[in-house]
């Protein structure tokens, strides 16, 4: 069999179904052969955009999510795709097309070293030299970027052995990696120590991270956290995992979380972390975190416990199979709820005093935090949202109250401008019966704009709130409040006609500049069958409040 | 209740991180392209600072060994493992205690001799354990196989003779007794 079908044949056989792509010159025995099989490929305007739509396809099903681009500038397109992956954790396989192997090394056309441009932003790659392998290496490839702690599989495949004919046979026998045994079971004596030390703490919290959702534990995080009246907080990467709508939820921790969540973690005296690797937009200043605190850490990857805060349980293990065993060795302490009455006390009144809150705007203005809350409204709490980077993915993050897992799509950790998009067909294609809705920022969105075609031509009926304030909103606030007000670089000018460009795009556009129409608009755009955009004007110089200054302790949170 | 007693809060103490002493981490790869620039790319990442840095094969041709030292008064070495043990290709790593394992540095002297100090080189080889490897008119090298240490107290001995060039592999270290 030509190696190019191989390929396909082990894609078929880890269930692949969809792929992203771009052909070029090095991946034309690639393109050749998905003539023949049996999958869909959605065809992208840009590698980068089909990068990140294989992470909203992985982000909203949970399965692994493929990119295709050819040598050269495909393959360097796809760098910020790869590192937005291997940040957040996405389950992602990324394949490019090489030269020929007698150019590999001689400065060929479209050719780029992109094993080693993309060394330090994934968890593995290969570089296929012999004809053979490639069954074999697409099968490591998703095995490792699926397990453990997931992350972006980079498969370089020169164009002359994917030519080759092989010898291909359906592999039956598990991946057997010497250098690679993730941990999950997690030390039954460490479990039983934690269960203890929760027993005896007065003020808990548990911090939850993105890990729970790649583990699929939310059911099991809910049971442990239910399993006495803990208080719950999570990341940016976390929301979902637990219900927006439960007595027990703090909302999110960190820079823009709430006061509550975060003054709760300054207080606590055992923080459990579950999945969550204490970024800095979590801690703020390291050295005054969480001062009073002994950490249980638990997390697949263990190069993430005692990296910026030192663990004193550490746990190294799988969420779905840890927390159900922590579960229950807590209840057979069968410890009396009541020494948590003093911490509920003081959570409550912080949530009394500082609840999440907004001014009004003046007769007719549209409030960013309002357009969200109205996102809940019209989509019922209960579509997939995916979001670009900046003000309105933390307004998104705030106050859209995700209730279940894996309907939260962002770019946390690399922070990527124009991710919304891309992410958002992506996750269309894997969950084509549930609303996929685009939060997206005028900043943000113009960066992958030309995904629009995708959507168009491929019908792929995603839609776009566009939050349009005219400016880098995030950078100008930071401009206003910590730089002086020296704007530079962070007004976005009048061009494009958003409606208008959608429009050529050969979707739906409509712009909503009153607030009394913004219900009505929203549920138009939703109706339209196929793409719609709906262009939002909301108020120019909101800032995103609260805030934890960079660098500043949980404190110090101004607004 | 009672049993739950038995771990109080406030007697959980969180892992030191720095040792404070040189660590020679001797680690067993994959022999595949490019593992080498997995390994140094890493630590260039991470900001850790390696000492020194050797590379060759085992008994295993499929297998390398990289054994290089490092700081642990700066490096987490707990941290630094654990990141290594991240990279697919790495199979095994050992962090070599000194007392339970033998290291060794080579390193390769060129000294300015001329006729009045040579005499005294030569004496200093012999108490060192050295040997001439090269001999010139104006010029000798000298081959020192020996602990970091060793290596460290000839070079000061040879220095203020001229040290016209030098070169040292790294140390390389086993594990003593028969695992």
């Amino acid at each position: 069999m030509r190696a190019a079908d191989a390929l396909f044949e082990s894609l078929q056989a880890e269930g692949v179904d969809h792929i992203f792509g771009i052909p070029g010159g090095a991946n034309l025995p690639t393109y050749d052969a998905l003539v023949d099989a049996d999958l869909r490929h959605v065809q992208v305007m840009h590698e980068q955009a089909g990068g990140h739509a294989a992470e909203g396809y992985a982000h909203a099903s949970g399965r692994t999510g493929v990119a295709f681009g050819t040598s050269g500038p495909g393959a360097t397109n796809l760098v910020t795709a790869i590192a937005d992956a291997m940040m957040d954790s996405v389950p992602t396989v990324f394949i490019t097309g090489q030269v020929r192997t007698e150019l590999i090394g001689t400065d060929g056309f479209q050719e780029a070293d992109i094993v080693g441009i993309t060394l330090p932003i994934v968890k593995h790659s290969l570089l296929v030299t012999e004809a053979a392998q490639i069954p074999e290496y697409v099968h490591e490839a998703f095995h490792i970027a699926s397990s453990g702690r997931p992350g972006p599989v980079l498969l370089d495949v020169p164009n002359d052995l994917a030519r080759e004919d092989i010898d291909y046979r359906t592999r039956t026998e598990p991946i057997n990696l010497p250098g690679y045994r993730p941990n999950l079971e997690g030390n039954s004596k460490q479990i039983r120590i934690a269960a203890k030390a929760i027993a005896n703490s007065r003020r808990p919290i548990v911090y939850s991270g993105g890990g729970v959702i790649n583990a699929e534990a939310s059911a099991e995080l809910r049971e442990f956290v239910m399993a006495d009246r803990f208080p719950i907080t999570s990341t940016l990467m976390g929301l979902g995992a637990f219900p927006a709508d439960h007595g027990q939820w703090l909302g999110m921790l960190g820079m823009h979380g709430t006061r509550t969540a975060n003054y709760s973690m300054d207080e606590a005296d055992l923080i459990i972390a579950i999945g969550a690797r204490f970024d800095d937009r979590i801690t703020g200043k390291l050295s005054e975190f969480a001062p009073n605190a002994k950490f249980i850490h638990i997390d697949v990857d263990p190069a993430e416990i005692s990296k910026n805060v030192p663990a004193h349980i550490p746990i190294v293990g799988d969420a779905k199979r840890v927390l159900p065993k922590l579960t229950r060795e807590y209840q057979s302490l069968q410890t009396d709820s009541a020494r948590l009455d003093g911490w509920w006390s003081r959570i409550k009144a912080w949530q009394n005093e500082y609840p999440l809150a907004y001014e009004p705007g003046t007769e007719g203005e549209i409030k960013p935090q309002f357009m969200v809350e109205m996102m809940h409204k019209v989509t019922g709490g209960d579509a997939i949202i995916t979001s670009d980077v900046g003000q309105h993915q933390m307004w998104a993050a705030q106050y859209y109250g995700f209730n279940k897992p894996r309907k939260w799509i962002n770019s946390g950790g690399l922070g990527t401008m124009g991710f919304g998009l891309p992410s958002a067909i992506g996750a269309k294609v894997a969950c084509p019966d549930e609303e996929v809705v685009c939060l997206a920022g005028d900043g943000s969105l113009i960066m992958n704009i030309q995904e629009l075609a995708t959507a168009v031509n491929e019908n792929i009926p995603v839609k776009i709130f566009l939050q349009n304030n005219g400016f880098m909103g995030m950078v100008r606030q930071w401009q206003e409040l910590f730089w002086d007000e020296r704007y530079s670089g962070v007004e976005n000018g009048p061009s494009p006609d958003w409606v208008k460009l959608t429009e050529a795009f050969g979707a739906k556009g409509m712009r909503c500049e009153d607030n009394a129409d913004l219900e009505e608009m929203m549920e138009a755009t939703l109706a339209h069958d196929g793409p719609a955009l709906l262009d939002v004007r909301t108020s120019p110089r909101e800032n995103c409040y609260p805030m934890i200054p960079a660098g500043n302790a949980a404190r110090d949170m101004v607004g | 209740m009672g049993s739950a007693d038995m771990v109080r809060l406030e007697d959980l103490q969180a892992s030191r991180t720095l040792s404070g002493r040189k660590h020679v981490l001797s680690i067993l790869v994959e022999n595949r392209p490019g593992v080498l620039a997995r390994v140094a790319g890493l630590f260039s990442r991470r900001g850790f600072n390696i000492d020194t840095l050797a590379v060759g094969p085992t008994e295993d041709p499929a297998i390398s060994r990289i054994t290089l030292t490092l700081d642990g008064a700066v490096h987490p070495i707990d941290q630094v493992t654990k990141q290594l043990h991240k990279l697919i290709n790495v199979l095994k790593i050992r962090d070599m205690e000194p007392d339970g394992s033998v290291a060794r540095e080579m390193a390769l002297f060129k000294v300015s001799a001329a006729v009045e100090n040579r005499a005294e080189i030569v004496q200093f080889a012999e108490i060192f354990r050295a040997k001439i490897v090269d001999v010139s008119r104006r010029a000798l090298i000298v081959e020192v196989t020996g602990s970091h240490d060793k290596i460290e107290a000839f070079e000061s001995m040879l220095r203020p003779h001229g040290l016209l060039e030098m070169v040292r592999t790294g140390e390389v270290a086993l594990a003593r007794g028969g695992d």
